[in-house]
């Protein structure tokens, strides 16, 4: 924790001595260093989690490898830095990190007051309760009285206020730094509860050592698109994020995956030869190689292709497209096109 | 010959040292106001490059979070500004019972660090081995995470009399409720602890002048409990007790204990008091042993020579380093971030300062708090010490 204190206290320094070293662009900055300062999760499953080896995997993880492969042609140039819920929009602010991929709920005080911009939306989600199975509680309506575990420092924690007001419910909430506090805390039975976004449940849930003795609630009480983020002011860099999300949902409706991406090339589909780079040069209009988005779909996947290897059926979590399907098959993700 | 007349020759200005000392003192003081002001501008700069709100503002806007222990009536309807009061309020809890407490437990080891029984003494010397180098953080992971959470389930709470409860979620106690006609109990306190100081004086003038001892202990602790405890019964017994009772997931009513407390005040008491025995032994040692060999042979027992010679030289001593251990013990209780409890650290600069993103204002609050704290407790006891000082005739 003293640890933690350091990081903010650093972080507010950098606020008041960076000037000059922000001086130049956020692209000039990524390619002297010759690698992108992406911060991710400090441990959750399906998002960003790092494995025995100390690899990160998870569909955080792959947006930032996908701005990588973007900037760099190389996915692999990216180093990870793990953030706790409280530590990670002054890390942003302060420069410590280029990029934030860290399930972080847009907003508009963030987008506004905090100086930060959203890129678009990797994971619509929603927050609900995991309880465990033995209170016999069927709905969150049963919960007056109930302690609440809570990261410290979300949305999540003021939705739960929100929530229980609303309902005229009482509301016990303890809030621990870190997801793994709080999950330590509702398996000892510190508290009755978990809040947290669903996705995050589920992983969490995962985590647990009887992870069939708890049952996440049917009630989703709010809204949380999840996002990656950028500082506010620098627009070139945050085209290049926002279209890099973009382009793996583009490539997902055009049917380009990491596999087909060679074969793809000789499509006479025009919108797949602009993404490709085969024709025109909208890759070079980003400051970037023409061919940057066929990279990103070759080292790191269509959006289809993350989704499923990180939290869909191809993972442990199993969690169904839902919200998350394309536009023409019942969801929300939808991009503008490459044109 | 004549010999030419030595007049002093005076030196060229840059040459004169108090030229020299002011010179430099303005170079100095015209540096570091120059850079505060490039800090100040820089940052005014930063902030607004990158589109951040600054100033105070925030402070009167809704918090919209609940806050688990607050001395004060708070909901999520309160302000940012009340989250302030709440955290700080339970900073100061923690520091000023952890300071009470880790000085009693303090001196009870460091002196039983010195008893002449070796069991008594090696225990002692195991408890501040022990304490003193395992790292505080581990300290309170350890009561939290391993002791407190062995404690049961809400429905299986231990219980005493079916009054207080120990479980899982914290100690329930009974809340006193203060009916009417209580007022007279606290006027029948006052008046007792009035006629305790009336009673201290008169016996020592006495005992001044005749020799004759008066056992002032007892009789000022029948005073103290007798003359309220009177008037308690005569006003009609004016005091509910309010207890805890199980609804639903948790006991309601009552004070409770949370276990982020009670392990957080654990830690730091058990921490700084390792610290304070050092400190007591230190100080209790540094009087000449001549002086114990004097009170001995003019005829005081042990507990009279400890009380009457020893510790009111061995204060001297002791109060100057005790001070640092009370400014640790304050700092320390930021630690609570670790476990969820709210303090300044925690709920003020963790919380709010995310939930706003105001970094720099929520920071320097903190640090200004956490420095004026520590510069009261400094000042009190530098007072302090000085009564306690040699005062050289």
């Amino acid at each position: 924790m003293k640890l933690r204190n350091i990081l903010t206290a650093t972080a507010t320094v950098t606020l008041l001595l960076s000037g000059v070293a922000q001086a130049g662009t956020t692209l000039d900055a990524i390619k002297k260093n010759g690698f992108i300062k992406c911060g991710v999760s400090d441990g959750l499953p399906g998002f960003s989690y790092a494995d025995a080896k100390g690899n990160y995997n998870g569909i955080d993880v792959d947006v930032c490898r996908a701005v990588a492969a973007a900037v760099f042609g190389d996915s692999t140039k990216v180093k990870f830095t793990p953030l706790t819920a409280k530590e990670r929009l002054t890390a942003l602010q302060s420069g410590e990190i280029d990029v934030l991929s860290r399930n972080t709920t847009w907003t508009s005080s963030r987008d506004s007051a905090q100086g930060l911009n959203f890129t678009g939306v990797t994971y619509y989600d929603g927050q609900g309760f995991l309880v465990n199975k033995k209170l016999g509680v069927k709905s969150a309506k049963q919960l007056d009285g109930a302690t609440v575990c809570v990261q410290a420092g979300t949305t999540t924690e003021l939705n739960l206020s929100d929530y229980f007001r609303a309902n005229k419910l009482k509301l016990t909430p303890i809030s621990y730094d870190k997801s793994d506090e709080s999950a330590k805390s509702l398996e000892a039975g510190r508290c009755d509860v978990l809040t947290s976004d669903q996705s995050q449940l589920y992983a969490q849930r995962i985590k647990l050592a009887k992870p069939d003795d708890y049952m996440v609630l049917p009630e989703v009480i709010s809204k949380e698109p999840l996002g990656p983020v950028v500082r506010h002011g620098d627009d070139d860099w945050f085209d290049i994020v926002k279209w890099t999300l973009f382009v793996m949902v583009n490539a997902e409706e055009l049917g380009i995956n990491s596999k087909n991406v060679e074969d793809m090339k000789k499509s006479t589909n025009p919108d797949v030869k602009r993404l490709l780079g085969v024709e025109g040069d909208k890759g070079k209009d980003f400051g970037l190689a023409n061919d940057w988005m066929a990279v990103v779909i070759k080292q790191v996947g269509n959006y289809g292709e993350i989704f499923d290897r990180n939290v869909g059926k191809g993972s442990e979590l199993k969690i169904e497209r839902g919200l998350n399907a394309l536009w023409n098959q019942g969801g929300l993700q939808y991009a503008p096109p490459v044109r | 010959m004549v010999e030419p007349l030595l007049t002093p020759v005076k030196p060229p200005f840059w040459n004169n040292p108090q030229v020299r000392a002011i010179t430099f003192q303005v170079i100095a003081l015209v540096a570091t106001v120059a850079f505060g002001l490039y800090l100040f501008e820089n940052t005014q700069d930063n902030l607004r490059r990158l589109g951040i709100a600054s100033g105070f503002g925030f402070l009167s806007s809704p918090s919209g979070f609940d806050i688990i222990q607050s001395l004060i009536p708070y909901s999520a309807a309160s302000s940012y500004g009340q989250v302030f009061w709440v955290a700080l309020l339970n900073t100061l809890l923690v520091a000023s019972l952890g300071v009470v407490l880790a000085t009693l437990l303090g001196f009870i080891i460091g002196i039983a660090r010195l008893s002449k029984n070796w069991l008594i003494a090696k225990l002692a010397l195991a408890y501040i081995e022990t304490f003193r180098n395992i790292p505080l953080l581990l300290q309170i992971f350890f009561w939290y995470f391993a002791v407190l959470r062995a404690a049961p389930a809400p429905r299986q709470s231990l219980s005493l009399g079916d009054t207080v409860f120990l479980n899982i979620r914290g100690l329930y106690l009974p809340a006193p409720e203060f009916q009417a006609g209580f007022g007279w109990v606290l006027a029948a306190l006052g008046v007792a602890a009035g006629l305790v100081v009336f009673l201290v004086r008169w016996s020592r003038r006495r005992q001044a002048a005749t020799g004759q001892q008066f056992p002032i202990f007892l009789a000022s602790l029948a005073l103290l409990l007798g003359l309220p405890l009177l008037t308690f019964t005569l006003a009609g017994a004016p005091l509910h007790w309010q207890i805890p009772e199980l609804q639903g997931f948790n006991f309601r009513g009552g004070w409770v204990v949370i276990p982020e407390m009670a392990s957080l005040l654990l830690a730091l008491t058990l921490y700084t008091a390792a610290f304070i025995a050092e400190i007591v032994r230190a100080g209790i040692q540094a009087v000449s042993h001549g002086q114990t060999e004097a009170s001995f042979s003019l005829g005081f027992n042990t507990g009279l020579t400890l009380r009457l010679i020893i510790l009111p030289q061995a204060l001297r001593v002791i109060v100057p380093p005790l001070t640092n251990q009370y400014l640790n013990l304050t700092k320390n209780s930021s630690l609570a971030a670790a476990i969820g409890y709210p303090d300044l650290v925690s709920a003020f600069a963790g919380t709010v300062l995310n939930q706003t993103g105001q970094a720099i204002e929520c920071i320097a609050i903190t640090m200004a708090v956490y420095l004026t704290i520590s510069l009261l407790i400094s000042l009190l006891m530098n007072l302090y010490n000085r009564r306690v000082a040699l005062v050289e005739r």
